[in-house]
């Protein structure tokens, strides 16, 4: 049943890989904008209010599909934006990045807002009262305790997007999810063992995640 | 109320006569309460004003509007002849120069106690960091929670903490430090021991603006109390003249409530 696993024509680890890649990419640049937009949205500014506001609403309620085509239809091959990519394998890998991180920042973004609202309003007024700047206050005292109390949350968020990463196959980048579609097509008579498959490599990335995550939320929560 | 030992020479040290803080013409709402009327206030150098009234009188609020934490809708408040920045580094500055202390301590809970005193010295004045831990230990020392710097806030009690939070403000070498209830959340226990730190504070000719409800310490350290009630200032006066011979029938009233026992 499970034979077309040693057959040598899937590449699983290697489809496997991008995912994790696709991932790991995605999850770095997502927590750095998710950070940016949620700076924008709890500053004085209301310009930069407005914006990371307005970001977040319409990129969330976006498809994921829509934005990740859209990279790839519309900015790459519209507009000619390559990304610095050379060929058409590191250019779709780094659009689905692009989309991913565009999509899941808002979602950090949010989960990020949450945190804040947790810190005591003390704590900034008190690091405001020793002359820090708006900007020390929240990179020093408030993003570090709401950054630990979201752990939790960015952990599902985390997990979304790893499941996410599937989509990247819709622009034609050799993840799992693309691999899944191949072996349907030739192993139709093993196709449960083909989801069986995919759907374990996914548990083995999420799960592991989630449960590291979660101790490490324990271990960094602020004792108040 | 608190038996407070008087640190000698706390109340011979005679205000300079140049005003570090003044407020003048002072006014705030919050929506349809007219929280602060025209209030008019100078702190000499080197004196200690308590601040006293009752809850709702304004005297919080007050307290906060001398570091900006709370915008005042007129008037001007200047601190060393410059008036408040409206917000910016300008005003980052001016808040190093004025040290405060919270009912609720707000030491920063992820850091740890000498991180805390550490960390104004390093980000705002600069400093070195090593020297930066010394004076902070120091300063701990001096408070007497040096053995404690490096465990968390949470692992304090309510008075460490607080004392430790007066630590952090020393830090900063301020001008004029504010006090708003320091010891309002604390226990009964726990009051005199930050409360015998102010004193000290007080003896060594700190500039001080304390709100408490610690009329032991008011008569004991204060050069002047300011009593509030209904955004006004209705009273000023030295502590003896106004604990035994207090002129508006408000602070009467007040008094008879609170030294009845």
């Amino acid at each position: 049943m499970f034979d077309f696993l040693d057959s040598g024509q899937y590449d699983l680890l290697g489809a496997f890989w991008v995912t994790v890649q696709l991932t790991l990419y995605s999850a770095v640049g997502s927590l750095i904008w998710g950070t940016v937009l949620a700076g924008m949205r709890v500053s004085p500014v209301p310009l930069m209010r407005a914006f990371g506001t307005a970001y977040v609403n319409v990129v969330r309620n976006i498809p994921l599909t829509v934005l990740i085509i859209a990279c790839s239809l519309g900015l790459n091959q519209t507009l000619g934006f390559a990304l610095g990519g050379d060929n058409f394998k590191e250019i779709g890998f780094r659009l689905a990045v692009l989309g991913l991180v565009a999509y899941t920042g808002t979602f950090v973004c949010e989960a990020l807002r949450s945190g804040i609202n947790t810190v005591p309003v003390g704590q900034a007024e008190a690091a405001r009262a020793l002359g820090l700047s708006f900007f020390q206050v929240l990179t020093l005292i408030v993003l570090p305790q709401a950054f630990r109390a979201v752990i939790a949350p960015l952990a599902n968020v985390l997990i979304a997007l790893t499941k996410n990463t599937t989509v990247a196959a819709a622009i034609g980048v050799a993840e799992a999810s693309l691999l899944m579609k191949e072996m349907i097509e030739n192993e139709a008579d093993a196709l449960f063992a083909v989801f069986g498959v995919i759907a374990l490599g996914f548990v083995l990335l999420t799960l592991p995640t989630g449960l590291l995550l979660g101790w490490v939320a324990k271990r960094v929560a602020v004792k108040r | 109320m608190s038996g407070v030992s008087v640190t000698e020479g706390a109340k011979d040290a005679a205000p300079a006569a140049d005003s570090l803080v003044v407020l003048s013409n002072v006014n705030k709402h919050f929506g349809a309460l007219h929280v602060l009327q025209d209030i008019d206030l100078s702190i000499a150098r080197g004196e200690v004003v308590v601040v006293i009234g009752p809850s709702g009188s304004g005297k919080s609020t007050l307290c906060r509007t001398i570091n900006r934490l709370e915008t005042i809708d007129s008037g001007t408040i200047t601190i060393d002849g410059k008036e408040l920045p409206a917000e910016g580094k300008d005003l980052a500055r001016l808040r190093a120069d004025v040290g405060m202390v919270f009912q609720s301590f707000n030491l920063f809970a992820h850091k740890t106690v000498l991180e805390n005193v550490v960390l104004g010295q390093v980000k705002v004045r600069k400093a070195d960091r090593a020297a930066a831990e010394q004076k902070a230990r120091a300063l701990l020392d001096r408070v007497g929670v040096g053995s404690q710097a490096d465990k968390y806030p949470a692992q304090l009690s309510g008075g460490q903490q607080q004392r430790v939070a007066i630590a952090r403000a020393l830090a900063m070498d301020p001008k004029v430090m504010l006090f708003d209830e320091p010891t309002s959340a604390l226990d009964p226990e726990m009051i005199n021991e930050v409360l015998e730190v102010m004193q000290q504070l007080a003896g060594e000719g700190m500039t001080m603006v304390v709100v408490t409800h610690e009329m032991g310490f008011a008569r004991s350290a204060a050069n002047r109390v300011v009593f509030m009630a209904d955004g006004k200032i209705v009273e000023e006066a030295a502590p003896e003249q106004f604990f035994s011979n207090p002129r508006s029938d408000r602070a009467k009233d007040f008094l008879s409530k609170i030294l009845h026992h």
